[in-house]
């Protein structure tokens, strides 16, 4: 029986370890259909590997830089960063919660001035990140369940 | 010290030391605050008062304030009289007051409204109280009233009373209390007890703070803080009724006190200090009204940069 596997990319970079069926979330933090109109996106989802199944993202004819991808470590938080050169990993690195998270987390207060149409993107400063607290620019708020808040 | 162009957004964003500073600056404008002095040191200048939610204290002292040092006040006291009505949003509303003014003084009902007006302006916003969030000027005229009562701000044992959960004054208060390392009690009911993360700030900060649920051992006090107990947080009115009744200061809760204890509240009060406390030299809570004069002005000298 023939077997379909994603192929390997000669350039660019590969987001592992993303938990399951989070690829497409990590997109859309990430801002990449956007941003990247002409690179080809593979993603797979539900790939068995060594630690269970996880998905993976894989970006042709672009390397992204840390800042670019740390933002997706409130839903990828084990996710690594692969840069891929001519078919070789030439750098390997785990995300990092930034010292702010924009856009991504809504803000849990319905009275917080966030939550209505002022033209302003939420805002959070991460306070600790082991464990992960955050802490609204706003209105102070220190939300509980973060990964419920995501946008 | 300089302030110019700085915003008054919440009391965490001084440190203890700017705020001596303040309330000492404050002090020099006690004069001109009771009217037996004249000023035109803000001759030239304009406020804008922005008051998206009702306000007796706040605004009229901001607005007397800027006036008795010969500044301008433009503004609205209601919402209802703005383009917020046809839907215009706060940082638009906020970008064309700061057009026509030096300095924009502001309450808003929703909480974090005063950061946004200040990335949105580039003049100093002051804040006024935003929702449940911060009343900066509020803490900041509480703590010259404690100095200017008491002599200085340290060394009194200060009791907070009433409803310590929602009450933002009181929590920005303890906050501010907390840096001058003041013995502190709070007293409430237990639904509406002091938050913990406050408890556990305070205390980090090196405050001694004792929690209670009744109005015993009031006579340790040097500084009784009261604020109002709202009737909304109770489901039942008649549960209302007697936790209202059981935290009342009248001359019968007065008898053991200290003779220089004072009370302070923030007003307005509903029932929770009787009229017949006016009359003793315990009330303080006008002189504390009064207070938010001198204290405003200092704050808008110094953000004008007319005092350095």
């Amino acid at each position: 029986m023939k077997e379909l596997k994603v192929q390997p990319i000669k350039d660019g970079t590969v987001i592992d370890h993303i938990p399951p069926g989070n690829a497409f979330k990590v997109l859309k933090i990430l801002g990449i259909t956007e941003s990247l109109p002409d690179s080809v996106i593979s993603i797979a989802i539900n790939v068995v590997g060594k630690r269970g199944k996880k998905d993976i993202v894989k970006i042709e004819n672009r390397e992204l830089k840390a800042e670019e991808v740390d933002k997706i470590a409130l839903i990828a938080p084990n996710a690594t960063i692969n840069i891929i050169r001519n078919y070789e990993v030439v750098e390997k690195r785990r995300v990092e919660v930034p010292d702010e998270i924009v856009g991504i987390v809504k803000c849990p207060n319905p009275n917080c001035i966030s939550n209505t149409r002022e033209p302003i993107k939420t805002r959070f400063i991460v306070k600790s990140r082991q464990p992960l607290k955050i802490k609204c620019y706003y209105c102070e708020r220190e939300p509980e369940d973060i990964s419920s808040l995501i946008m | 010290m300089n302030f110019k162009g700085r915003d008054v957004i919440s009391i965490k964003d001084f440190s203890k030391e700017e705020i001596l500073y303040i309330l000492d600056v404050a002090e020099k404008m006690l004069p001109i605050a009771e009217g037996k002095k004249k000023s035109n040191l803000l001759n030239g200048y304009i406020m804008a008062s922005l008051f998206f939610e009702p306000s007796t204290r706040t605004r009229l002292s901001f607005e007397a304030a800027m006036k008795r040092l010969g500044g301008s006040v433009i503004g609205f006291a209601q919402p209802g009289t703005t383009s917020l009505q046809k839907g215009e949003t706060l940082a638009d509303t906020i970008k064309t007051a700061e057009s026509y003014c030096d300095v924009i003084v502001m309450r808003h009902p929703k909480e974090g409204s005063a950061r946004l007006a200040a990335k949105f302006a580039s003049v100093p916003i002051i804040n006024g109280g935003d929702g449940a969030g911060h009343h900066p000027t509020q803490c900041l005229l509480d703590l010259f009233t404690i100095r200017k009562e008491k002599g200085q701000i340290e060394g009194n044992r200060v009791a907070l009373l009433g409803d310590l959960k929602y009450g933002r004054t009181v929590h920005s208060l303890a906050y501010a209390l907390a840096l001058f390392k003041v013995d502190m009690v709070f007293i409430s009911p237990p639904e509406l007890q002091m938050p913990k993360e406050v408890i556990e700030e305070c205390r980090e900060m090196g405050a001694n703070i004792t929690i209670k649920n009744s109005l015993e051992g009031l006579d340790e006090i040097d500084v009784l803080y009261v604020t109002r107990i709202q009737k909304e947080r109770f489901p039942d009115p008649e549960e209302y009724k007697k936790v209202a009744g059981s935290y009342r200061i009248d001359l019968k809760t007065l008898e053991n006190v200290k003779e220089d204890m004072i009370i302070m509240h923030p007003l307005p009060r509903v029932d929770e200090i009787s009229p017949e406390v006016d009359e003793t030299k315990h009330a303080a809570y006008f002189r504390q009204t009064f207070n938010g004069v001198p204290v405003r002005m200092a704050l808008l000298a110094l953000v004008l940069g007319e005092v350095k």
